[in-house]
């Protein structure tokens, strides 16, 4: 008699707690869900992931340098931590570093990176950087390979169309970063961000990275080609995913051993 | 001028070498839209390289140009499926020296037998300890002359011909490397650097080549190095030791004639780790010269402690600071006093600081960096000041600096005061 009762109550309070804090705060829940969502779509797919990345870097003159590497992805958490090996192949002189990083979901904590250096045959700590610096001298800021996170920034649904939630962040320590805010543009079906608008000080718009190419692979939709412009300075970098895969089983593979020497499966 | 038959036969074997690879690597890429070349079983790289210096003042015991040189670096990889072959080499045509050489970098064979397991065997670049540009654990063998006449920070590590033994536990990883014939370092002999000589009391150079009786007998004269390592929480501890001989001339023969490598054990630690913004490293070591235990003996280096503590942290954009401080403790040091014939003595304790700093600007293609040795004991500064330019992804030019002072001409850096140099890189890789 007393644990039906018990259970009943908790029934009625399970349901009816919810629709009144709903009510109230419909309008925050939503785009968390939507950032949720997008967050996991754009960094987190499968639990682990290889591709073959091929990223051109052209300046205002029109001239182009190309980075190309490989990269190995683990996800130690949906949504939290992750380890990852940048494998270079291109340009030449750097061509076998092999850039380690355990990546720390809590913004109060740095994340762990390390550089091999095989001429050296070196093993070198990194001391935690900027985010908001380049990454291999391209367009992309290490942050925009990593992901920025979910809770640097306040977020607010400002449009929905037929195809896009478009959000507006705004970070909540403005000065850590150049940008004002950012828009996000997130396709409604997919959850893919396709396109990111990022405002400076005065509001002018001065940097856009654009999804130009996804494709659904293992069932997950994955941006093959993105494009970065920064319109000050009129650089444009371009990068390309190809041999992407998902759900290898990579075991533990992010240790001084195979940053030395990487797996097989990094350098093919 | 050119020793053009070590060329001619080193370039056969390359030619060799290269012929027979293909036929046992299996092939490799299908991707359609890859060219043809990638489609080789060897990955082939290098470069080419130009370099011009020049000492800064005169110098009685050297020539004036410190470098002069054009090198070409073959780098060739294979894998099969049961281990990778890497062969790197460089040939060179040096004008200060004038003649024509071949430095073989890299020659070994790697595989991973088990999932515990790994294996490297032949000529091969071994580095480990915290130091950055300074040396506790790390006793494997250096090229002084190359750091100091400015080639690339890459030279400072010369080629050991080991086999390299590491071991994958849950409770800890070792690493075990034979070296079965001793590899000294490629120490400051005077042919390229002038140094202070105590059996003459004065600077020297090329008027006295340091001549050295060398332990040579293959396994007689073997090196040992191991470590121990593990990451807690992504701080690195590592145990080391070793057992061999010191690494550059470490005593003289009784008739002062030679100069010798006395055998040497060495036992140390290391940490490394976050630190509030940045990276903390510690290391330190025990140099036990085992052929002279008691300090007593006037031609054998004395028993050491050494110790290091530095720091590296980003403090703006991409620039990037690092400071370190060392200390060599002499441990026999009133025995040394007593027993030591003439001539200025070494402070009982060295202590060096270390300075990096190192800022990248255009998009990254432009790299500023300074990393300066300053001893307040020997009272004795080197600096190593370097601009690199990347012009393309294959063009690479750079300007740079060897500077030493000093207020004594025996002290470590103060003996190569005459030696300040300037140097012109122009590298273009492949």
């Amino acid at each position: 008699m007393r644990l039906i009762s018990a259970s009943v109550v908790a029934f009625v309070l399970g349901l009816s707690v919810p629709l009144l804090a709903l009510e109230k705060a419909e309008q925050t829940s939503d785009v968390q869900t939507i950032v949720n969502k997008a967050n996991l779509v754009a960094y987190y797919q499968g639990d682990d992931g290889k591709a073959k990345v091929k990223m051109t870097i052209t300046d205002k003159q029109g001239q182009k340098r190309q980075r190309e590497f490989n990269i190995l992805r683990k996800d130690v958490e949906d949504g939290g931590d992750q380890k990852y090996f940048v494998y270079f192949r291109l340009p030449a002189d750097v061509r076998r570093m092999t850039y380690m990083v355990h990546k720390h979901a809590d913004p109060q904590k740095d994340d762990d990176r390390w550089l091999y250096l095989p001429a050296l045959s070196l093993v070198k700590r990194i001391a935690a950087g900027d985010k908001r610096t380049s990454f291999v001298g391209s367009d992309f800021l290490y942050e925009d390979v990593s992901g920025r996170s979910l809770e640097e920034d306040t977020h607010e649904l400002i449009h929905t169309t037929d195809e896009f939630f478009v959000v507006k962040n705004v970070p909540k320590q403005p000065d850590t970063v150049e940008f004002n805010y950012y828009n996000v543009s997130i396709d409604r079906k997919t959850y893919v961000p396709m396109k990111m608008e990022f405002f400076d000080k005065d509001n002018k718009l001065y940097r856009v990275i654009e999804s130009r190419k996804v494709q659904k692979i293992q069932d997950f939709y994955t941006v093959v080609t993105s494009v970065v412009s920064n319109l000050k300075t009129g650089s444009k970098t371009e990068m390309e995913f190809t041999n992407v895969q998902y759900n290898m089983n990579l075991g533990d593979i992010f240790t001084e051993r195979y940053l030395q020497r990487p797996p097989r499966e990094a350098m093919r | 001028m050119i020793r053009s038959e070590i060329i001619r036969r080193l370039l056969a074997t390359c030619l060799t070498v290269g012929a027979l690879l293909p036929a046992v690597a299996p092939a490799s890429g299908d991707n359609a839209d890859e060219s043809f070349f990638s489609k080789l079983p060897i990955e082939t790289h290098g470069f080419y390289e130009i370099r011009a210096g020049y000492r800064l003042q005169n110098d009685k015991y050297e020539k004036d140009m410190s470098i002069m040189e054009n090198r070409l670096q073959l780098d060739l990889f294979s894998y099969l499926d049961w281990g990778d072959l890497k062969f790197k080499g460089d040939f060179i045509g040096d004008l200060v020296e004038e003649q024509g050489d071949f430095d073989l970098r890299e020659a070994n064979i790697f595989a991973r037998p088990t999932d515990y397991m790994d294996l490297k065997v032949g000529r091969q670049i071994l580095t480990w300890g915290t130091g950055d540009l300074v040396f506790i654990n790390d006793l494997f063998p250096k090229d002084w002359q190359s750091f100091f006449i400015g080639r690339d920070t890459e030279y400072l590590k010369a080629p050991s011909d080991a086999a390299k033994v590491s071991l994958f536990g849950d409770w800890a990883n070792l690493d075990i490397v034979l070296t079965p014939q001793f590899d000294p370092d490629r120490f400051i002999s005077g042919q390229r650097i002038s140094y202070w000589n105590s059996n003459l009391g004065r600077t020297a150079g090329q008027d006295a080549i340091v001549h050295t009786n060398k332990p040579n007998d293959w396994f007689g004269d073997s090196e040992l190095a191991a470590r121990v390592y593990k990451n807690i929480d992504n701080y690195e501890l590592a145990l080391y030791g070793y057992r061999g001989f010191w690494k550059s001339p470490g005593g003289q023969n009784v008739t002062m004639t030679q100069a010798t490598f006395p055998d040497l054990n060495v036992y140390g630690a290391s940490l490394r780790g976050s630190v509030a913004k940045g990276i903390g490293n510690l290391e330190a070591g025990y140099y036990e010269s085992a052929d002279d235990l008691s300090g007593k003996d006037p031609l054998v280096n004395n028993s050491e402690m050494r110790y290091l503590a530095g720091y590296t942290q980003e403090i703006g954009r991409d620039f990037t600071l690092g400071v370190q401080y060392y200390i060599e403790q002499m441990l026999d040091f009133s025995a040394y006093k007593r027993s030591l014939p003439s001539g200025p003595a070494r402070d009982r304790n060295r202590h060096l600081t270390t300075l990096r700093l190192t800022k990248l600007l255009m998009n990254q293609n432009l790299r500023c960096s300074l990393f300066t040795y300053y001893s307040p004991s020997d009272k004795d500064v080197y600096m190593r000041p370097n601009v690199n330019y990347k012009v393309s992804d294959s063009l690479a030019v750079e300007v740079g600096g060897n500077i030493f002072f000093g207020d004594y001409p025996n002290t470590f850096f103060g003996q190569f005061r005459d030696n300040t140099n300037m140097y012109l890189g122009l590298r273009y890789s492949f």
